[in-house]
């Protein structure tokens, strides 16, 4: 018996290194499609961007040759680049501050699943079914003091003066992710098993503390995924503030974005400068997801 | 704990009448009487007929959006399937790295990407072409539709992968016989989001495309706004509003019930 088992093993490896070489071919004619479009759409294009920023070249002119540091420089320059950082940075708290509290009090909200609630559900999320654009030409209608329903208020201008145009883009922001933002964490709540909140309540604790000390803590993996999303997509806002109020009014509401898109396609045509301050915004931003990363492994631990 | 249910209910119903109102008024704002527009006297579709009329012709801009999304939804379908199904059931070198790659591009801004794109789309011979435009919408929705269809082919019951092999099908009779329709949910999930996704992006057609007979439907409408002498006609934007968002809302809440599911699954794996 165990002779020909001994002969037969040679023969049986073979087969077995035969099949895991032909599993890992069959894997990678799998993984091909999307290895050429992350190799050809976002590989190459980074490294043609990191060639880009230091090099003199103009949107119809193209390529003229290194210029390294030149367009760092000019970015750095550019008048209007510390008050879009500062313009970007606030809007990105005030909307996240805002669009994460009222989420979480939709999600509590709409928590246990009847139909009053289902119905409260498809409500708030109907608007993230439109898109942004959509949405910011919705408001635009919706806020022109010509076509504005909201004019029993009295002759309001929305977008006016820099504050109610941030407010005003706040508001349409709010409206358009709420509900997008409420279903992630209605994930989250309902991955908490009615078990906990038993012993809770046989603990005596009443209906905030539950919140403060149950609910919460358990939602955090939930709200950091909902605050990364949030922050990263604010802190690259373009749509709403180029449909909206393109900048204005006098320049108050250009976003880093917005400053990017301008280098490049509008007035200054230079897309080496462009590409400089989009590199710097890349960069900027995988420091905070890091810093931001880092932040929630600490707590967990 | 349920009693004084009134106040509750009156509440909630005027936070969700609050949530609906613009895109009621948006409806009935299109159709009714208005200074300034198409529709000056009485109800009607004037304003429908001003963006029917509007430079190509909103048939044009459909055709663009609707054959933008379609070959979006496609080339994301096709090239997620095959990438969750080789990242999920085969152990290959570089399976990692080349999965991390994928989701970085979450991290990397659209403006970083969309400037280098211009340049190599015209190295291409793809500068303002719609085809050219949804390979690029494709590779932003790469980082969800792989990890979601990843983590639903994961998903599937060890027994039912076991008999696909059993049956001594090869890998692919095996994906498209068995294992295709046991991950349908997660299908549908990525197919609505490259659906809405395409439709919608306003960024990415702004820089790409520049001839207007090519332009989608969001920025044809945003485009229009700037008509004769900056007068706005808000009764055409409105409408390009409801045209824009009717897709949308029927398909979001047609398929609602799937992609519930399929996030749910995904969240339950954690």
């Amino acid at each position: 018996m165990a002779v020909p088992a001994v002969a037969a093993r040679p023969e049986a490896a073979k087969q077995t290194k035969r099949r895991r070489n032909s599993k890992k071919l069959a894997g990678w004619g799998y993984a091909t499609p999307t290895a050429v479009f992350v190799l050809l759409f976002f590989v190459v294009p980074i490294i043609i961007v990191a060639r880009m920023s230091v090099s003199d070249w103009g949107l119809f002119a193209g390529n003229r040759g290194w210029n390294a540091p030149a367009n760092y420089e000019a970015v750095l320059d550019d008048r209007l680049l510390w008050p879009a950082v500062w313009f970007t940075l606030k809007y990105t708290v005030v909307t996240t501050v805002i669009l994460l509290g009222l989420a979480l009090g939709l999600a509590l909200l709409v928590q246990e699943s009847t139909r009053w609630t289902g119905f409260l559900r498809t409500s708030f999320l109907i608007p993230s079914a439109l898109g942004l654009a959509s949405a910011s030409l919705l408001f635009y209608a919706l806020y022109s003091p010509q076509s504005s329903p909201l004019g029993f208020f009295g002759p309001v201008s929305f977008l006016g003066t820099p504050g109610k145009a941030l407010w005003s883009t706040v508001a349409l922001i709010v409206w358009r992710f709420a509900g997008f933002y409420m279903l992630l964490l209605l994930v989250g709540l309902q991955s908490i098993s009615a078990d906990v909140y038993e012993a809770a309540r046989l603990d005596g604790a009443n209906r905030w503390q539950t919140f403060r000390y149950v609910t919460l803590p358990l939602l955090r993996s939930s709200l950091a995924l909902c605050t990364i999303l949030c922050v990263t997509g604010s802190l690259l806002a373009f749509d709403q503030f180029y449909i909206l109020t393109k900048g204005g009014p006098d320049n108050s509401t250009i976003t880093i974005v917005q400053l990017v898109y301008n280098m490049a396609f509008q007035g200054q045509n230079n897309l080496g400068r462009a590409a400089a301050l989009s590199i710097l915004v890349l960069v900027a931003l995988l420091v905070l997801n890091a810093l931001q990363f880092r932040g929630l492994r600490d707590k967990e631990s | 704990m349920r009693f004084v249910r009134m106040p509750q209910y009156v509440l909630t119903g005027a936070l969700a009448l609050l949530f609906l109102f613009p895109l009621v008024w948006a409806s009935y704002a299109s159709v009714s009487p208005q200074p300034g527009t198409a529709q000056t006297s009485g109800w009607g579709f004037g304003n429908y007929e001003t963006l029917a009329d509007y430079q190509a012709g909103i048939g044009q801009y459909l055709l663009n959006s609707t054959l933008v999304s379609a070959m979006t939804v496609l080339f994301t379908l096709g090239v997620a399937t095959f990438g969750g199904y080789a990242f999920a059931m085969f152990r290959f070198p570089g399976r990692n790295a080349l999965f991390l790659v994928t989701l970085a591009i979450l991290m990397v801004p659209y403006a970083t990407l969309l400037i280098p794109l211009y340049v190599l789309l015209n190295e291409l011979g793809l500068q303002n072409s719609l085809f050219g435009l949804a390979l690029v919408l494709t590779m932003f929705q790469l980082p969800f539709a792989v990890f979601m269809m990843r983590i639903s082919f994961e998903a599937i019951p060890r027994d039912l992968k076991e008999s696909a092999e059993v049956d001594g099908c090869g890998s692919f009779r095996a994906l498209t016989h068995i294992l295709i329709p046991a991950v349908k949910p997660g299908l549908i999930t990525v197919g609505l989001f490259a659906f809405l996704a395409a439709w919608n992006d306003f960024i990415t057609p702004l820089v790409l495309i520049s001839d207007s007979e090519k332009l989608p439907l969001p920025l044809a409408v945003a485009n229009m706004r700037q008509q004769v002498m900056g007068i706005v006609d808000y009764g055409a934007t409105e409408a390009g509003v409801v045209v824009l968002a009717l897709p949308c809302i029927v398909l979001f809440l047609a398929l609602q019930r799937h992609y519930v599911r399929g996030f749910m699954s995904g969240a339950l794996k954690g």
